[in-house]
């Protein structure tokens, strides 16, 4: 199973993935687009966390037991059996915030719409999630993990 | 005969099935539900009266959920009598259903204070979809205006928060002096107040409902409720949202001891061998208080749920512990409260506050010896779940306690052993 994983020696700081997750999931996918005509602005699921000289990139980790799966109060929140990401339908959520409240990352938050939540997808949709590609230093890596 | 049975098809029943199929993918599963849909999520049923959510989303599995996990389901039965020494249950119709392992997750049932005019059309209990449906009719049937929920605690709170959706009138009339006195201090709880006042919804504290009272030319129909200081409040229904109590009644008679609730150990198992409780029905472990006791909430009982699964088929697991934990999204205010969030005696404990009046912000910890035991957050919640990680794992925070609420606080604030105890990089 795949996992992102943060390298923290390698990170700059620099927030290039924060960027790029925003634009990823953004309704236009481009930069210049989503920044300035976008409203509300797209938000990144990532958090490049900083104190300096500390920094690394944090988002959903698709935790083996996880508590945002099982204190779901809708069933939005599951585990696709196939590639083992923890999935969010927004379909289903309600935006009760319980996933937020045990998230021990702080990975979850309000999506645009401040009425539901949104996390890491994994960008299953891409060969590379666009994180790890818009990192210009390697601080992020996505692979294979045994759980 | 069945190699498991379970009472109850909500939170802890559903999660139960699930973890039983974890180890055991062949024993037979009998589920015994009062309901004809039980897999719907409860938490729901507000969405559902403010027209945001309809049968189909509130469903937290699929229809074919019995099916896939081969369970016999025997929905819309009651269980009415068990005997532990011969292990049976038998349902309202007679019918004797046998264990081998039994799961008592029966949930709790809505606490209704004794009082005259109970029978008046227009007195609704606030726990269930069939409990929403009813009140959406009545509503829409009607044309109701104008409503009294009886209890600012979630339910109630959240119930308020459907009914202005609908253009009601609403009080709320809350025995405590503060609404959601349970899971609030007087400050988050005067912020959640003055944005609901501000909405045109009345609150009245410190007083119960009386009794019921009828209509002038229908007194068969609600036309108000009258409180314990004498005034009256004129309404078209009366919704009664105080909280639920544990629904013991198939124990009594056994050998499975009881206090307000099922007594459990932390593996969910009754006082009598064989036989497990969860959910609202039990007592469980709060890791805050150290003790067991009632804890009604949906995420719990499904943990415990999972718990008791795994121990009726073997698996042998610990319940860590839960304690009271809410998150609340209603009236546009993210709230998250966990543990002793506003403690009678702080003599033994230090309170962290922090609060930004042109945000709204308001956080609060709870510390004893250096370990978080309580935590509120209003409208900055994102990173609240850390602060839960570091209580639950009663991790001492002494080296960095001056950093916890400042704004910049993030995981890159935590001393490194502690990240690396998260994995959080490499």
């Amino acid at each position: 199973m795949k996992r992102i994983i943060a390298k923290q020696e390698h990170c700059m700081g620099c927030g290039l993935c924060e960027v790029g997750c925003a634009v990823q999931h953004s309704k236009s996918k481009d930069p210049i687009k989503a920044y300035n005509h976008e409203y509300p602005k797209p938000i990144s699921r990532i958090r490049l966390e900083l104190n300096k000289p500390v920094s690394f990139a944090i988002q959903c980790r698709h935790c083996e037991n996880a508590p945002c799966v099982v204190a779901c109060l809708t069933g939005a929140m599951t585990r696709d059996e196939e590639t083992g990401f923890v999935k969010h339908n927004p379909e289903k959520c309600m935006g009760c915030w319980t996933c937020i409240m045990v998230c021990p990352y702080g990975a979850i938050k309000a999506d645009v719409s401040g009425k539901i939540v949104a996390k890491c997808d994994a960008c299953t949709e891409l060969s590379v999630p666009v994180c790890v590609a818009s990192c210009p230093n390697g601080a992020l890596e996505c692979k294979e993990v045994t759980s | 005969m069945s190699k498991y049975v379970i009472i109850g098809g909500c939170a802890a029943g559903i999660s139960a099935v699930e973890a039983i199929r974890e180890v055991d993918q062949v024993g037979t599963i009998t589920v015994i539900s009062e309901e004809p849909c039980p897999q719907y999520s409860r938490p729901m049923i507000s969405d559902f009266v403010g027209g945001k959510a309809y049968l189909e989303k509130m469903k937290t599995r699929d229809d074919k959920f019995w099916t896939k996990q081969s369970v016999e389901a025997l929905t819309g039965q009651r269980a009415v009598k068990l005997d532990t020494v011969k292990k049976f249950v038998t349902l309202e119709n007679g019918t004797k259903v046998t264990y081998e392992k039994l799961l008592i997750a029966t949930g709790g049932k809505p606490f209704v204070p004794k009082i005259d005019g109970l029978d008046k059309d227009g007195v609704f209990t606030f726990t269930s979809l069939s409990d929403a449906e009813r009140l959406v009719s009545k509503i829409e049937a009607m044309q109701l205006k104008k409503a009294v929920v009886v209890g600012a605690g979630l339910i109630g709170i959240s119930l308020t928060e459907a009914l202005v959706k609908r253009g009601l009138q609403v009080t709320l009339v809350e025995l405590q002096d503060k609404i959601l006195s349970l899971i609030l201090d007087p400050v988050a709880s005067d912020l959640v107040a003055n944005t609901i006042r501000s909405l045109g919804v009345e609150i009245i504290t410190g007083q119960s409902v009386k009794n019921v009272l009828g209509k002038p030319e229908t007194p068969n129909v609600v036309g108000g409720v009258l409180l314990t200081n004498g005034c009256q409040v004129l309404c078209d229904c009366v919704i009664f949202a105080i909280g639920v109590i544990p629904r013991t009644e198939l124990v009594v008679g056994t050998d499975i001891k009881t206090n307000r609730g099922i007594i459990v150990d932390n593996y969910m198992q009754t006082t009598v061998p064989d036989v497990y409780a969860s959910g609202d029905v039990a007592e469980v472990y709060d890791f805050v208080l150290n003790q067991n006791r009632l804890l009604p909430l949906w995420p719990l009982a499904v943990l415990e749920g999972k718990v008791a699964g795994y121990n009726m088929a073997g698996k042998k697991t610990e319940y860590s512990g839960g304690t009271n934990m809410s998150s609340l999204k209603y009236f546009g205010i993210p709230i998250v409260s966990i543990g002793l969030t506003n403690p009678k005696d702080v003599s033994s404990l230090e309170v962290l506050s922090a609060q930004s009046a042109e945000e709204n912000v308001y956080k609060k910890l709870v510390l004893k010896d250096n370990v978080i035991v309580g935590m509120i957050f209003v409208n900055d919640i994102e990173k609240a779940g850390i602060f839960f990680y570091l209580m639950k794992n009663k991790i001492n925070v002494q080296n960095f306690k001056h950093v916890l609420l400042s704004k910049t606080f993030s995981l890159a604030t935590l001393p490194e052993a502690i990240r690396k105890e998260m994995k959080i990089s490499e």
